[in-house]
């Protein structure tokens, strides 16, 4: 086996293309677990430590460039307040020592139906920049998941980047689990609140076989906002409807049982996460408003 | 690599073995665990570049040219950094096996946050699991190093 470490994205794309045995590796913390558990032997193991294209975040306007490798540390501690559900997401995941080394470039590598930056990308309507010797191109968050632990990445690309517009309102992420620290979630949510359009997004993690948005949730409680005049008027929004919300989230998902949870239990969970976010975000959205008044 | 302040250079590794192994099996550096393998118990906590992380799920490649340091390299010599004599003072070494890695993460804590609560340092150590203790003399332990770091001695 060999250890190839390209010092820049051209040349680890070149080897991308020449060595189709060769696994990329970034933080490490799905690989190496696989490779210390002999369940794999790839012929090479391509770095992406040393690649700067990957490092850091920047802003251009009203987006935010989040490279492939940067670390979830790096995003709590700098993008809590331009990306709030990526950044709860990243707090959620693993210890001290994962988030400082896992990134979300090898959560999508790695595309499990239960990875946390999933619905947070899916909510808001990013897309992620990956390359080939082939050329750039950027997939929408909403196509890149094809399957369990299959993506729409092809076999000679590299992710780069994701892009995503800076959270111009609230935005919840939620997560069920055993405990609090180290767990893989039983079910995931995220929930975002587009002022602009004035419309709710959602979307469920590990409770189908992709991470997805929930259609007819989002237009069941976009379509309740427009015609009680929420956004402006700002007219309470009730129990039931919540309820119903809650209800059309759990439709959405296909879940299995595993030995982290039943279906049945998924779907209930769901259901309460969903309604329990869409709260808090009302919430904050009124007050920010008042506030701001 | 440099490790714990001295460059070393260790021959023959496999493309796939990690960082924790190269560290016990080459560099005769047995401090730092080896248990799950997967990043779940956190007894191979080592600083890499200044961040604590998992040593089983860094691939020895990864750490050529970087800057390790291990339980090993926090004493200064013989004499104990103040995190590890807390931890004896506190009786929250048992069996010992935990010990290393919460000692670089508790360490990592305190030098980025000289006071914390306790939820804080919870939170810091929640990557690091230990079978004999119960946790309530490390956190004593962590408790006790931020004092004696403050320069406060705590009377106990
Ligand atoms: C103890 C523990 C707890 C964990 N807890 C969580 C959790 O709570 N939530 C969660 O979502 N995950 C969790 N994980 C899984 C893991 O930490 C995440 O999936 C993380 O995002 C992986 O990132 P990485 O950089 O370490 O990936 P790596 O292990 O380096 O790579 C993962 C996969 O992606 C590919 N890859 C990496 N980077 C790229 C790139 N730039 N382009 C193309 N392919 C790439 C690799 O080839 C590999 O297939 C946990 C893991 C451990 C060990
Ligand atoms: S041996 Fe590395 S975390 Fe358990
Ligand atoms: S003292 Fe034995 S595992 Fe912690």
């Amino acid at each position: 086996m060999d250890f190839l470490r390209p010092r820049g994205l051209a040349e680890a794309l070149a080897i991308r293309a020449r060595r189709p045995d060769a696994v990329p590796i970034r933080g490490g913390t799905d690989l190496m677990v696989e490779l210390n558990f002999d369940r794999g032997r790839p012929g090479a193991l391509l770095d992406l430590g040393r690649l700067d294209e990957l490092d850091g975040w920047d802003r251009d306007g009203d987006t935010i460039r989040v490279g492939a490798g940067l670390p979830y540390q790096r995003i709590v501690a700098e993008l809590a307040t331009a990306l709030p559900a990526l950044a709860m997401a990243s707090r959620t995941v693993g210890s001290p020592q994962i988030r400082n080394r896992g990134t979300v470039g090898g959560n999508l590598g790695s595309a499990s139906p239960a990875g946390d930056a999933h619905p947070p990308l899916l909510v808001s309507d990013a897309s992620i920049e990956v390359a080939s010797v082939r050329g750039a191109r950027r997939i929408p968050a909403t196509e890149f998941y094809q399957g369990v632990k299959r993506s729409a990445l092809a076999a000679d690309e590299l992710i780069v980047a994701v892009h995503l517009p800076a959270a111009a309102g609230p935005q919840q992420f939620a997560k069920v689990g055993t405990r609090n620290a180290m767990v893989i979630a039983v079910c995931s949510l995220a929930l975002a609140l587009d002022p602009a359009t004035e419309r709710v997004r959602v979307a469920l993690g590990s409770a189908a076989p992709t991470p997805r948005r929930c259609a007819e949730a989002e237009r069941f409680l976009t379509a309740e906002l427009a015609d009680r005049r929420w956004w402006t008027v700002g007219t309470p929004v009730s129990e039931p409807v919540l309820r119903r919300f809650g209800a059309l989230v759990a439709a959405a998902a296909a879940p299995i049982d595993d030995v982290r949870g039943t279906a049945d239990y998924r779907r209930r969970a769901l259901a309460v996460l969903a309604r329990r976010t869409a709260t808090w975000s009302l919430r904050e959205y009124r007050q920010g408003g008042r506030t701001c008044a | 690599m440099t490790v714990n302040g001295t460059e070393r250079v260790v021959d023959d590794v496999w493309a796939g073995e990690s960082l924790l192994y190269v560290l016990r099996e080459r560099a005769g550096l047995p401090g730092s665990k080896n248990a799950c393998e997967q990043g779940e118990c956190g007894s191979c906590t080592v600083y890499l570049d200044g961040a604590p992380v998992c040593a089983c799920l860094v691939a020895a490649g990864q750490a050529a040219g970087r800057q390790v340091r291990t339980v090993e390299g926090l004493c200064d010599g013989d004499a104990l950094d103040v995190v590890q004599q807390a931890f004896l003072a506190a009786g929250a070494v048992q069996c010992g096996f935990c010990t290393p890695g919460l000692i670089v993460a508790a360490h990592d804590l305190l030098a980025r946050n000289p006071a914390p609560d306790d939820a804080t340092i919870r939170e810091a150590l929640s990557g690091n699991l230990c079978r004999c203790t119960g946790y309530e003399k490390i956190l004593d332990a962590v408790r006790l190093a931020a004092a004696r770091r403050a320069g406060r001695e705590v009377a106990r």
